[in-house]
């Protein structure tokens, strides 16, 4: 009974102790964020009708906001850590009765996946209709993919060559004015464009690679993102051939393989051929499957590589440069090839995005997509290519998805604009991610070849390479 | 037996006049080196010397500032490996290597990191990739075969179980293990073992043997290996050489290259006071002497001091003066010292050595005065001087011998104990240094006289009790030698470091003991070759290595043949 | 001549300012390693706390003299950046520390983006001018030198001398230093490591802050996406002097500044940025670790 008692009172004494603890946070935290938003929120500055800078005082503002961030550090404090905590210890007393079969889902989870690709604007088409269904297919279906291949190539040079490029849109870009520029200027067909495109950009990663070969680390970062930038400034400022910022239009559309065509003008426009309805969304189905199949060459090429020397290489390259040379591998060459094979498939996605916009500017290559993809790669788990996939989905689709939400206006006012914190909550969650799990989303490593039984690999063993 | 050996002795690895400068600092000075084919050739000396920056000249992680180093392949071609890329040294000259701080591919898994090591076979086979991407070509076939011989290595490294498991998982001695084994899998002619013991546990380090001279009678692989571990050196290695700041200061096999004193200096790494004891036990006022006036604070005792303790005692016998060696920066190698002190000790007529010795003294150590005091009844007693002249009699230990032998008495066999005691003392080095009565008693024995070391001898009782506890029973039982002789007949000595086994050290200690032909050595019995072996610390080698048919054989040639013969002889 | 020498003040001018924030990206990355890619927008949030000042002073008192008003700016912007860098430090590097080498590099690119947006979203996406706060122009030789490039480059030099003080003289500089070399040593010779990076993030802020001022006071407006042009121009300058070296960083600054303004002067306007990237990408490649970096020596 006594014992109960001052147990009880220890208990209770833990409990007003963490609650004093929460609320000295929470006011810290209110301080805090006064001290960062009483400026910027506080006072918002905007031009008056003399076209002067004029200062408008936002305190309420800037009230709730300081409470937001009081109230959440407090909660958190008071209740989410004591509860996480909680779990964590009844998690560790419960008895390890891990079974070593993973559940259905986790086991089928790249199958299920690809079906539900395959099957996804049947489903779109089935409940929102064929107008309904445009939005869902380019602005997610195809927007993802897009990223998803661009993530996977360079995936290649990071996740598997720990080479750290902050400049692959470059490649990208050189995907895309290929296709542009040789499409508008010569009407050639996007099949046979398509791979000039990729060899193009191939050709790109190797002479951009080659003098960067000899750099390591955050040198060979800042040299790529240099790269980057010189790719995107010679477009805007080569203005006799890339049309400047203004970018280039009217890039022709792809056709089935000639068989009929997406233009309503021509003859053999698809519903004039299938005998139905008019509609846009038809060649927006194409290009979800179009580029669903490039996503899955990638994979394809990515996973068999991977059981090639050269991908062994890679992969030996990101842990080891130095054993690497010692073996006689000729690491100048597996540099090289790793970059071309990335800039690749960023050729292929630059061609590709030029087809579904029918137009390309230098505005669309800016270093926020190299940070945008190199984001996706390090949280999907450098090296896994169904982290990467789920990362995609996350970090575009939901920003993406954003724009849909058009009912906050209703909390927060009509001129309410979601899009606007799109990027916004796009930084924040790339932080709060990488803080939760610093690993990416798959951390383990699939090996390449196995003697008795696959064993993933942890990702406490692996490298991120050095250069 | 020789013959045999040559056959298939030709050089696998042959380097010459290797240099390496970083900024001002030499790494390497000219070296010059050989690992013959079927060996293992072991590259030791103590740390900073330089090894591992040989090795990375050799596998091409450095250009060499000067030098060629020749790979001659199985069938005869031979590659400037100075010139080559690394990559290609291993890929087209066959050389493997290992690194001191293991460099596995931690997150693949140990069949993986295997597999990396067939890199360029696979490459071939999947035809740049290309065919092996369409699923053309041969590339299953060889992958397989990869398989197998990763197999093969990893039962050969025990570590089959462990093949699917990440290679950063290993334990510390697994991972030695799987190192070597990943270079093996490049199938080198050479392969390069920067320190594969290091860190393992003696049960490790015994496998490691095993898998070494496996490797050396099955592989076809020749080893040229770093290693500090001397049991792994001593177990397994054909041939030694021996660096100490860039250069080389002995060549040779294991056991005349471990009693090298200037193996055994360099070695020690030992402070100036240990050198001296060193030398007193090699017995050479000069360099004493010379030690004194040019201190050498810039260099403390190397941390691998304790490697060679055990053999100072345990055996001094051949070394090889003959081989080439560069002085480096003056008493900075204490193998130099050693050497300085021979020449010395040649050019300068002892006599003229000890009034500066007595004036050395004072400064050198406090207990001054029975150095001092000793020093007159040194001069009356003294009246060896066809001794004197050579440089032999200056081992100031065996001067104390000297005097038990020739007169038999019992009572100086504290004194002898002392000798023998200096003996040990190098190994014990590091504790008893401090000890200024160690000095003294080697500064008056240097001096020479038993006279003068009697006032010395309870000091270095005190000093070494053990030693010297262990010591008058070895006296005891080891009685003097039957034969011996004043002086030289005709003044002139044989050159006894022909015989193998017995070095300069053991020359001089011999001479002391009036031991100087051959047919001296020829004519021992018994009870002289317990003698001896008490007096040189031997035990069993005498008989073992048959001193008395050597020196029978050298007795009827008659004469004194160049050194460099009996050396071709060796191995 | 009179133009070079005119380009090479336009120069100095500039090479000030990237250099300030240089030595931001560069401290950081001398202690932690990381590339702190929110710099750049540090220093724009230094600018917008400079300008909001500047409206409240003018706002306030109506006429204020302009040393006062460019001290109390860059006072203000100082405790702001060293507000916001100290607590991007705290939530979303710190918990990285020691973590994959990659992750804290994504959570900076993460709060850049989240930087600039957040400026964006609540001081909205126009440009923000300002009057001119000094227009005085001296003529020296037939050399025009406008007061504004004489401020900068006093406030430049002084605060660089300040800095050079803090860091070989003081026992904080010191324990910088300590950290630098060897974190877990430092930490077990009582240097409080948290500490000395949280002061690295607030003294690298406080001197983005200044040029985020000098920046508004010399260009007389300034805009949410600012951040990121000096920031990636200031952040050459570091690798090109030698990332980790803060006279690198100094010279490195100075260096972009005057191939930008040679640049645009005798050649290309349009190609100057192109101009100081290919000039970066050319030096790391003869020398792979900067004009002043240690070598990384590749132990093998």
């Amino acid at each position: 009974m006594a014992v109960n008692t001052t147990g009880s009172e220890k208990a209770a004494n833990a409990t007003s102790n963490v609650f004093n603890n929460a609320i000295r946070e929470g006011l810290y935290a209110g301080l805090i964020a006064f001290g960062l938003f009483v400026l910027l929120v506080g006072l918002k500055t905007d031009q008056n009708i003399r076209n002067e800078l004029v200062i408008v005082q936002r305190w309420g503002l800037l009230a709730i906001m300081v409470a937001i961030a009081a109230v959440g550090r407090f909660a958190y404090i008071a209740y989410l850590v004591p509860e996480i905590e909680r779990r964590r210890r009844a998690k560790a007393a419960a008895p390890v009765a891990v079974s070593d079969e993973e559940s259905f889902l986790k086991r089928n989870l790249n199958t299920i996946g690809l079906v539900f690709l395959f099957l996804f604007p049947v489903i779109v088409v089935m409940t929102s209709g064929l107008q309904g269904s445009l939005k869902w297919i380019d602005n997610f279906g195809i927007q993802i993919l897009i990223y998803v291949m661009l993530a996977w190539g360079l995936n290649i040079v990071v996740g598997l060559a720990g080479l750290l490029d902050l400049g692959y849109v470059a490649f990208y870009a050189v995907g895309a004015y290929c296709y542009a520029l040789l499409g508008t200027e010569f009407g050639w067909s996007f099949w046979i464009l398509l791979p000039a495109a990729g060899a193009m950009a191939a050709m790109w990663g190797i002479i951009l690679g080659f003098p960067v070969l000899r750099l390591r680390g955050d040198y060979l970062a800042i040299v790529t993102l240099a790269f980057g930038e010189i790719i995107r400034l010679v477009l805007i400022n080569w203005r006799e051939v890339t049309n400047g910022v203004s970018g280039i239009s009217g890039i022709p559309k792809v056709s089935f393989f000639g068989l009929f065509t997406f233009n309503v003008s021509d003859p053999n426009y698809i519903a004039k051929v299938f005998d139905i309805p008019t509609s846009g969304v038809y060649y927006k189905i194409f290009l979800y499957y179009l580029i669903l199949l490039l996503c899955l060459l990638t994979a394809f090429v990515t996973m068999r590589l991977r059981r090639m020397p050269v991908g062994r290489a890679w992969e030996a390259l990101r842990e080891d440069e130095i054993a690497c040379r010692s073996l006689g591998i000729n690491t100048t060459n597996t540099k090289l090839t790793a970059f071309a094979i990335g800039a690749m498939f960023g050729g292929f996605a630059g061609s590709f995005f030029a087809a579904r916009q029918g137009f390309v500017s230098p505005e669309s290559f800016i270093f926020l997509e190299s940070a945008v993809i190199l984001a996706i790669v390090v949280l999907g788990g450098m090296g896994s290519l169904t982290g990467i996939a789920i990362a995609a989905a996350v970090m575009i689709g939901g920003t993406e998805i954003l724009r849909e939400m058009q009912f906050l206006k209703l909390v927060f006012g009509p001129s309410f604009t979601p899009e606007l914190y799109r990027m916004l909550l796009f930084g924040l969650a790339m932080v709060v991610v990488m803080v939760w799990k610093p690993r990416g989303f798959v951390g383990s490593r699939e090996p390449t070849a196995f003697l008795y039984k696959r064993k993933a690999v942890s990702s406490a063993f692996t490298k991120e390479g050095h250069g | 037996m020789d013959e045999a050996a040559h056959s298939m002795n030709d050089p696998i690895l042959k380097v010459e006049h290797l240099s390496m400068k970083f900024g001002g600092l030499v790494a390497i000075g000219d070296l010059s080196f050989e690992a013959r084919r079927g060996e293992i050739t072991a590259l030791i000396g103590p740390n900073g010397a330089g090894k591992t920056t040989v090795f990375n000249c050799i596998t091409g992680f450095y250009k060499p500032s000067e030098g060629m180093i020749t790979l001659t392949r199985k069938g005869g071609e031979q590659l400037l490996l100075e010139r080559m890329p690394d990559f290609r040294i291993t890929a087209k000259a066959k050389v493997a290597r290992t690194f001191q701080n293991i460099r596995l591919f931690s997150g693949m898994t140990v069949l993986e990191n295997l597999l990396v090591a067939q890199h360029n076979k696979l490459m071939l086979a999947s035809g740049f990739t290309v065919l092996g991407l369409l699923g053309l070509g041969t590339y299953k076939a060889a992958s397989a075969e990869s398989i197998e011989l990763a197999k093969f290595w990893l039962e050969k490294a025990n570590l089959v179980d462990r093949a699917d498991d990440p290679a950063g998982d290993l334990s510390y001695g697994a991972q030695r293990r799987l190192e070597i084994a990943r270079a093996m899998c490049t199938e080198p002619e050479l392969l390069c073992l920067d320190e594969p013991a290091a860190g393992l546990n003696p049960r490790e380090s015994a496998a490691l043997n095993l898998m070494l001279n496996d490797i050396k009678e099955n592989s076809g692989a020749s080893i040229l290996l770093i290693e500090h571990d001397m049991s792994v050196v001593m177990q397994i290695s054909d041939h030694v050489v021996v660096l100490e700041y860039g250069r080389k200061i002995s060549d040779g096999d294991p056991i005349s290259v471990k009693a090298d004193p200037r193996v055994i200096a360099a070695y020690l790494g030992v402070d100036d006071e240990e050198v001296e004891e060193v030398l007193v036990e090699v017995g050479d006022e000069q360099v004493i002497e010379q030690l004194d006036a040019e201190p050498d604070r810039a260099h403390g005792p190397s941390d691998s001091s304790s490697m060679m303790a055990g053999s100072v005692s345990d055996t001094i016998s051949h070394s090889d003066d003959y081989g080439e060696r560069i002085t480096v920066s003056r008493s900075a190698s204490k193998a130099d010292q050693v050497d300085r002190r021979a020449a010395k000790a040649a050019s300068t007529p002892p006599v003229t050595a000890e009034p500066v010795k007595v004036a050395k003294a004072p400064g050198k150590a406090k207990t001054v005065k029975p150095a001092a005091s000793a020093k007159p009844a040194t001069n009356v007693s003294r009246p060896t001087a066809a001794e004197k002249t050579r440089p032999a009699t200056k081992a100031a230990p065996a001067y104390g011998l000297t005097g038990t032998v020739t007169s038999g008495k019992p009572a100086p066999a504290a004194k002898s104990g002392k000798a023998a005691a200096a003996k040990p003392s190098v190994a014990q080095a590091a504790p008893a240094k401090p000890k200024a009565s160690a000095k003294p008693a080697a500064a008056k024995s240097v001096a020479g006289k038993p006279a003068a070391a009697k006032p010395a001898a309870p000091k270095a009782a005190a000093a070494k009790p053990k030693a010297d506890a262990k010591k008058p029973a070895a006296a005891k039982k080891a009685p003097a030698l039957s034969n011996t002789l004043k002086a030289p007949r005709g003044g002139k000595a044989d050159r006894l470091i022909l015989i193998k086994g017995i070095g300069p050290v053991n020359e001089k200690k011999l001479n002391q003991h009036g031991i100087y032909h051959f047919d001296q050595i020829a004519a021992w019995k018994k009870a002289d070759i317990e003698a001896a072996e008490a007096y040189l610390a031997f035990d069993g080698r005498i008989e073992r290595e048959d001193w008395m048919r050597q020196a029978k054989e050298l007795a009827k040639q008659g004469a004194t043949k160049p050194a460099a013969a009996k050396r071709g002889g060796r191995k | 001549m009179e133009y070079f020498v005119q380009q090479l003040i336009n120069g100095l001018t500039l090479g000030s300012i990237y250099g300030l924030i240089a030595i931001g990206y560069t401290m950081v990355y001398g202690i932690i390693g990381m590339i702190n890619f929110a710099h750049g927008d540090i220093f724009m949030v230094g600018a917008f706390g400079a300008l909001i000042t500047f409206l409240v002073l003018v706002g306030l008192f109506y006429s204020v003299p302009v040393v006062v008003a460019l001290l109390v700016m860059m006072i203000v912007a100082m405790l702001l950046t060293s507000l916001y860098n100290w607590t991007i430090e705290k939530v979303a590097y710190r918990p990285l520390r020691g973590s994959f080498r990659l992750a804290p590099l994504i959570t900076a690119i993460g709060m850049s983006i989240a930087l600039s947006n957040f400026v964006q979203v609540t001081q909205g996406p126009r440009n923000k001018p300002i009057p001119p706060m000094i227009s005085k122009v001296y003529d020296v030789f037939g050399i025009s030198i406008s007061a504004k490039q004489i401020v900068i480059v006093v406030v430049t030099t002084a605060l660089l001398v300040i800095f050079w003080y803090l860091v070989n003289k003081t026992s904080l500089g010191r324990a910088q230093r300590a950290c630098e070399q060897d974190r877990k040593m430092a930490a077990l010779l009582g240097i409080d490591v948290d500490k000395t990076i949280s002061i690295t993030f607030i003294m690298g802020a406080s001197l983005a802050a200044v040029a985020g001022t000098l920046y508004l006071m010399y260009y007389g407006v300034v805009v949410f996406s600012d951040g990121f042009v000096p920031g990636v121009k200031a952040f050459t300058a570091a690798v090109l002097g030698g990332i980790g070296s803060i006279p690198g960083a100094v010279l490195g600054g100075l260096l972009i500044g005057f191939i930008e303004s040679m640049w645009s002067a005798y050649f290309s306007i349009d190609y100057k940025d192109v101009a100081a990237f290919s000039i970066l990408a050319i030096v790391l490649i003869f020398l792979p670790s900067g004009l002043m970096g240690r070598p990384e020596v590749e132990k093998v």
